[in-house]
């Protein structure tokens, strides 16, 4: 653990804290990188930039085993387009360039040890990348990513779910240097039937306990109304595979971010 | 005798062997896996979970199996005795059944009537609805719809057992992808549900347990090999490896013995096409250090971290992947890891049949094939156990395909007799 606060976990931050003093909720929609195609990604992601606090962009990976039917199968089709580990840098590379906006990239680790631990840590701080999720890193598995990634500017940000114990929630959110993702439900990605908060408060406030860091809620989140119920609760609203659905359904991005977005104010 | 469950050095606290295994998975399977490391810790010493086992292998499963003296491929071969551990006798028809019994039994003593299982030809998923139909357990097998097309049998078999079979359409609808979906249902239904792993992989406790379950062959190898040849030691092991289960079951009980009474340990990796085709599944030759299914492994992946799908004639070895232990093993010189190819494989079938009157599984041919140049090498007074992890039912309709294609291709005036008198000659 580093004593002082990254580049990536300071910008992090303040977007959260700018979404509080609004007494709103911090947005964050969740995009697979290079869906539906290299080409249209960007677009898609200037949409919901317009609307969110901070975006975070997945890398596709061929076995995505947090995930959605939905993630899984816009991955699948990112990856036949050319879209993986590197190229998604470079997407991120282009979006800073015209975007002030927090990003973090979620990975699995894998590519990660592919391409190199610290290779990729240079790639991201290059990119302009503020922090990764990392959905299938329990954070004493390996302590050098985290390492690396503050050395290279990065925050980190690791999970919690309904079924963790009160050590597991200590140790993960001791870890933790951007915010804390907390998963609304056991289960993967995906939006759901009537999400209800259930679990939810249960775990924030076991969060809270030991939290440094903003506490963000996930899965299940997919329309203005889930997304007014986390965020009386939670510091951070993040949606994904609603967005992923719209894009592949051909309907305005936009225009769903912007009601989710307002789903966020309290 | 009663079963005594092994306690090896291996792995460390952390779930480690070595550098290899672990736990990358998601948080909310963290938990469970304490638990199930727990239960099992606590039923390893119950005499009462263990009678139960005993009396379960050795009433429905029929062990001890036989050590078979292969007389006649001895003779072919020219050199080393050749001994088949014949797992192919076990109910069901391979190895799969030691484990999935254990992990049954492990379900029933944690409250769970839920069991989920993912399965690759069919086996393992045979295995895990039988153990579920015996105990009287719900039971969802998760299989790739690329398999189910090829192995309607077994699906059949499945679903009389009482199992539901869930067709698996992502990523290349194989092995790896059902295992995926597995652990997709473990990380949903994780509160009342147990997954029945069928190999020494994916997160801790799973590759220790597995071993474990599976350790049974080896000490079984021992006694019978005193009683044969006066020695508990054979000069090498010859055992197939795709997740690694059968293999590691063999090796374990010899593999943290000091190196001067270690006899060889060699895993047949199936190569497939050749490991410079790209299209084989040895992790060890043509693989690097990786995370697949929440274990660090040597693992078939492309320089950005996708997966490469494998390939191999037999569907139980066409995992991209290869258990922690067998890493170490590896990495360690414990043991080590040859490729066989597709062709080889199908050669040592045709070979066994034919001097034997035993149809291995096309997984445990690649060992035959292994032990018949080994035998060469060690010479007459040398003596190898192989593993004979299967019966090879399962693959006689695929075999009769591929002699067939050889005979269409360019050897049209032969018929399959004359093929496999080639293999012979």
């Amino acid at each position: 653990m580093t004593a002082t606060l990254t580049r990536g976990a300071e910008r992090i931050h303040a977007a959260f804290e700018r979404a509080k003093q609004e007494d709103r909720a911090a947005f964050m929609p969740f995009m697979t990188a290079g869906y539906p195609s290299a080409a249209e990604f960007p677009a898609v992601a200037d949409a919901l930039l317009a609307h969110a606090d901070l975006l975070e962009v997945g890398i596709p990976y061929s076995d995505p085993l947090g995930d959605g039917p939905t993630i899984q199968r816009a991955s699948e089709q990112a990856l036949a387009g050319g879209t993986s580990t590197r190229r998604t840098l470079a997407l991120v590379k282009e979006l800073r360039a015209r975007h002030d906006t927090p990003i973090v990239v979620m990975t699995y680790v894998n590519p990660i040890y592919a391409v190199g631990p610290r290779q990729f840590m240079r790639l991201a701080q290059d990119a302009g990348v503020d922090g990764l999720i990392l959905p299938d890193l329990p954070p004493d598995q390996d302590l050098e990513i985290a390492d690396l990634a503050a050395e290279h500017g990065l925050a980190v940000t690791f999970l919690i779910a309904p079924t963790s114990t009160p050590e597991r929630v200590k140790l993960v959110a001791d870890a933790c240097t951007g915010f804390l993702y907390a998963v609304s439900v056991t289960g993967v990605t995906g939006a759901r039937e009537g999400t209800a908060l259930g679990e939810v408060p249960a775990m924030l406030a076991l969060a809270r306990e030991y939290a440094r860091v903003p506490v963000a809620v996930g899965f299940g989140v997919k329309d203005a109304a889930t997304a007014r119920q986390v965020a009386q609760v939670a510091d951070g609203v993040v949606v994904g595979s609603a967005f992923v659905n719209a894009v592949g359904a051909g309907q305005d991005v936009g225009a769903l971010a912007a009601s989710i977005a307002e789903g966020c104010r309290r | 005798m009663s079963l005594t469950l092994p306690s090896y050095p291996q792995p460390d606290g952390r779930g480690r062997f070595g550098r290899f295994g672990g736990r990358y998975v998601p948080e909310t399977l963290i938990p469970a896996l304490d638990e199930l490391e727990a239960a099992y810790r606590e039923a390893k010493t119950d005499p009462a979970f263990l009678n139960e086992l005993d009396r379960l292998l050795k009433e429905f499963v029929g062990r001890p199996s036989p050590l078979y003296l292969a007389q006649r491929l001895t003779d072919h071969a020219g050199g080393a005795k050749i001994y088949l551990k014949r797992e192919d006798f076990n109910y069901t028809g391979a190895h799969k059944i030691n484990n999935c019994l254990a992990q049954a039994l492990l379900a029933v003593r944690m409250g769970k009537r839920r069991v989920i299982a993912e399965t690759g030809a069919g086996q393992h998923g045979v295995a895990s609805a039988t153990a579920a139909a015996l105990l009287g357990l719900d039971c969802v097998v998760y299989m790739g719809a690329e398999d189910i097309r090829r192995q309607a049998l077994n699906v059949f078999r499945m679903k009389l057992l009482g199992a539901e079979v869930r067709e698996v359409t992502s990523g290349t609808a194989t092995l790896k992808d059902a295992t995926n979906e597995a652990i997709r249902d473990w990380v949903t239904n994780v509160r009342d549900t147990f997954y029945i792993l069928g190999s020494v992989v994916g997160p801790h406790p799973y590759p220790a347990m597995v071993r474990d379950f599976q350790a049974v062959i080896g000490e079984e190898v021992k006694v019978q090999l005193e009683a044969l040849e006066g020695r508990i030691t054979p000069d090498a092991i010859v055992a197939c490896v795709g997740g690694g289960s059968n293999a590691i079951g063999i090796f374990a009980p010899y593999a943290y013995l000091p190196e001067s009474e270690r006899p060889r340990l060699i895993g047949t990796e199936a190569a497939g096409e050749g490991v410079e085709s790209g299209r084989h599944a040895a992790s060890v030759a043509g693989g690097r250090v990786g995370v697949l299914h929440g274990s660090m492994m040597y693992l078939l992946n492309d320089d950005e971290g996708q997966i490469v799908p494998p390939h191999s004639i037999s569907a139980g070895l066409d995992y991209p992947g290869i258990g922690p232990e067998h890493c170490h093993y590896s990495e360690t010189g414990v043991a080590e890891y040859v490729p066989v190819t597709d062709a080889q494989a199908l050669e040592a079938l045709q070979l066994l049949t034919r001097l034997e009157g035993i149809i291995p599984a096309l997984e445990s041919a690649h060992a035959i094939y292994h032990a018949v140049r080994l035998a060469k090498e060690l010479g007459q007074g040398g003596v190898i156990v192989v593993n004979l992890s299967g019966r090879g039912d399962k693959d006689v309709a695929e075999v009769m395909r591929l002699l067939e294609m050889e005979r269409d291709q360019g050897l049209l005036d032969k018929d399959v007799e004359q093929v496999i008198q080639e293999v012979l000659a």
